[in-house]
């Protein structure tokens, strides 16, 4: 309550002063990510060019997550431009709280973006936010380790081969462990990596009416599975270790594989922060007995709120930021390697990019062959592929996540905790008027 | 917090009242809507079924407080919230008091020992928590590891092993100078007549802390304790720095646990709903404890 108070009395404050200037300041929320960080370095230059001022908030993922969506739901109108991911834009798009993206100027190539990103920030056919960067996750591995034991890693690789490769690879005397894998738990942590496993174990989240499936035979499989793999082959501490944890470890040459995010690749392969940078191989993520649903699709991407007075200026600033030139830009100045990646087909196009990343096409692959539709063995009633889109998803994942990472550190079994999940997740629908 | 109140009204002021009411009415009425308003909110939002993202909110009777109610964390929750209260109190009135004792004494440096002593009131709750996070705790670069790799000890991961005993030693040490600081204010007060005449009868330093001292201190041990309960039932800082509530829900008390489903699942008739409770947690405390404790005022 506080919160929303203080969001609409500064929101207050922020209008009175705005309209006392010209209308060409547009206020930008935004995520404390590298590629963002490095598009508020170039917009100096977009601000010469235009004349228009920018007013900045960078904020942490969790933060700005909290910032953004009590400030929409509140009609706060704090914001001209805000960053937004996959999970927000199709549900705040239904809610009518974004102004939708209909029409681009000419030279603005729109039908260059990839089709499964555009299609993901779409609600009934119409773009409500544009993807400034798209990532799905891959398996990175050690080809000097593979080539020492004399394993070779499979383009399609599977669970339970990983799980072999871990065992083999497991070296904790010389302090390499057979694999790093997301422990932190949280609906963005550990649970978009177990809402893939579970996929590809055959599982679902929701029954077609609602009811939780995690605690269904395969989401008990696959779980257990996670749980042994962790624990046998992780490194100490495993249920603190998030994305960020997780790439250092690596770059630090303590893991054999780890599967996370294809924006890691970039990360991974700069000598400056990168210990195994000329030691690294790319696959796809595990399947196991279901060959779908097994990488995810995330998009951070950029957002005008239904209640931005800049609505057409916010949209001049959104086409520079995510268009050609720009990223053609980057990568002339800042190197290739750190260009956002997963947008359009024109990256994957450019001869330049290709020969400075090696992982460029397997992350196409992944990012193609990601849809939010369809991807389970069994029928779903949701859209989304590791979560449900729907607004409920936060506090039954988050849940969820907890639980698991108990099972993790030993306090509960298996079992126990996604019989505990599910009957939270049954609470919450039931509440929501999901289930009758 | 009202049951602080202490009626001591009698015949007289029931006579004057008629004249005292028109005089107390302005700041009277200011409090009520400063209170009433937030509450009449609360409680109109725990009623509906509200979450941010899918508006609009809908009236939802009492399925809010079934939810809460029937939420299996609840009594775990309403375990650490106590918790994070019993246990910070315990050791910062033991330890201030201890303190004041030993700093009441003279010796050499002791403006400066008494100015160390209160330092660490003045960090800020999220620094000090982020300091004891990254500096004592942590398992690999943390004082508290090398102190035990030095004994031939495994480092201890605080943080997932023992995470309740952890946030309560950084409240701890965020509150024990406030302690000491009123307990050494007291013991300045003391006659000192008292202690030499103790001394003089031949009792110990025992016997005389626990007949002579102890007595003094007991009334403002009764403001401390009030002060810091209410303090403590709001502890919140030190848990989002450090654990966020976790694992699992280990160290997730009442605040955090409005927060998280307010602000982490945008669940904002759930929250009302537990913050309503977390008034009837606050006032069953302030009723139980805090009502004892003024008694020896």
């Amino acid at each position: 309550m506080m919160k929303m108070t203080l969001a609409t009395v500064s929101a207050a404050i922020a209008l009175a002063f705005g309209s006392a200037h010209a209308a060409t300041t547009l206020t930008i929320a935004t995520v404390n990510n590298p590629d963002m960080v490095v598009m508020q370095k170039y917009s100096a230059q977009y601000e010469k060019e235009t004349g228009v001022q920018l007013k900045w908030l960078v904020l942490d993922e969790n933060t700005l997550r909290q910032r953004v969506t009590t400030d929409i739901a509140t009609k706060g109108g704090q914001f001209d431009i805000i960053t937004i991911g996959l999970y927000e834009t199709p549900i705040w798009g239904k809610q009518g709280w974004l102004q939708p993206f209909d029409k681009f100027s000419p030279k603005y190539d729109a039908d260059d973006i990839l089709p499964s990103v555009r299609e993901a920030l779409s609600y009934k056919g119409k773009m409500y936010s544009v993807p400034f960067y798209a990532e799905s996750s891959m398996t990175f591995y050690r080809k000097d380790l593979f080539e020492a034991a004399g394993l070779k890693m499979p383009d399609n690789p599977t669970w339970t081969q990983i799980g072999e490769f871990a065992k083999k690879l497991d070296n904790k005397a010389a302090g390499v462990h057979g694999i790093c894998i997301r422990g932190l738990p949280g609906w963005g942590e550990n649970m978009a990596l177990l809402g893939l496993v579970g996929n590809v174990f055959g599982g679902t989240q929701f029954n077609m009416d609602w009811t939780s499936a995690v605690n269904s035979k395969a989401w008990n499989n696959a779980i257990s599975f996670y749980v042994d793999l962790a624990n046998k082959y992780g490194p100490p501490g495993v249920v603190g270790n998030g994305f960020n944890e997780n790439l250092n470890l690596l770059a630090e040459g303590k893991c054999a594989m780890w599967n996370d995010a294809t924006v890691a690749a970039g990360l991974l392969f700069d000598p400056k922060r990168s210990k195994v940078s000329d030691k690294l191989g790319f696959a796809q993520n595990p399947v196991e007995t279901w060959n779908k649903g097994g990488s995810w699709l995330w998009a951070w991407s950029l957002g005008i709120p239904a209640s931005s007075k800049n609505g057409d200026e916010a949209r001049k600033f959104i086409e520079w930021a995510t268009s050609k030139e720009y990223i053609n830009m980057i990568g002339e100045k800042e190197g290739w390697v750190t260009i956002p990646p997963g947008t359009r087909k024109s990256t994957y196009e450019n001869p330049n990019y290709l020969k400075a990343a090696p992982f460029a096409l397997p992350t196409l692959k992944a990012i193609q062959g990601a849809t939010l539709v369809d991807n389970t063995a069994v029928p779903k009633p949701y859209v989304g592929i590791n979560f449900a889109i729907i607004p409920e998803m936060q506090a039954i994942n988050n849940y969820l996540g907890q639980q698991i990472a108990g099972a993790l550190t030993g306090k509960s079994t298996v079992k126990a905790a996604l019989d505990a999940s599910a009957a939270n997740s049954d609470k919450i629908m039931k509440k929501a008027g999901y289930i009758k | 917090m009202s049951a602080t109140v202490v009626n001591h009204s009698g015949a007289r002021s029931q006579k004057r009242g008629m004249k005292v009411w028109p005089l107390l009415l302005p700041s009277v009425s200011v409090l009520l809507v400063w209170m009433i308003v937030p509450l009449v909110m609360t409680i109109w939002y725990s009623l509906q079924n509200y979450n941010l993202q899918s508006p609009p909110a809908q009236f939802g009777g009492l399925s809010n407080f079934e939810y809460l109610f029937t939420d299996p964390d609840i009594p775990i929750v309403v375990w650490n919230t106590l918790l994070l209260v019993f246990g910070p109190l315990l050791i910062t009135v033991c330890l201030g008091m201890a303190f004041a004792v030993l700093y009441d004494g003279p010796f050499p440096g002791r403006g400066i020992a008494r100015l160390l002593v209160i330092t660490p009131f003045f960090v800020m709750p999220t620094v000090a928590a982020l300091v004891w996070k990254n500096l004592f705790f942590h398992p690999v670069w943390g004082l508290l590891a090398w102190v035990e790799k030095l004994f031939g000890m495994q480092p201890i991961d605080w943080f997932s092993s023992h995470p309740m005993v952890a946030v309560i030693i950084i409240v701890s040490w965020i509150w024990t100078p406030f302690a000491t600081l009123i307990l050494l204010t007291a013991m300045q007060s003391l006659d000192r007549e008292q202690i030499e005449a103790a001394r003089l009868d031949g009792a110990k330093a025992v016997s005389r802390f626990i007949h002579v001292v102890f007595p003094h201190l007991k009334r403002p041990i009764s403001v401390l304790v009030m002060l810091e309960t209410i303090f403590f039932l709001s502890t919140y800082a030190e848990i989002y720095v450090t654990t966020m509530g976790g694992p699992g829900t280990a160290t997730t008390n009442m605040p955090f646990y409005i927060f998280s489903r307010a602000l982490q699942g945008f669940d904002v008739g759930l929250a009302s709903a537990a913050g309503l409770f977390a008034i009837l947690i606050a006032n069953v405390v302030a009723y139980f404890f805090i009502k004892r404790m003024s008694e020896h005022l």
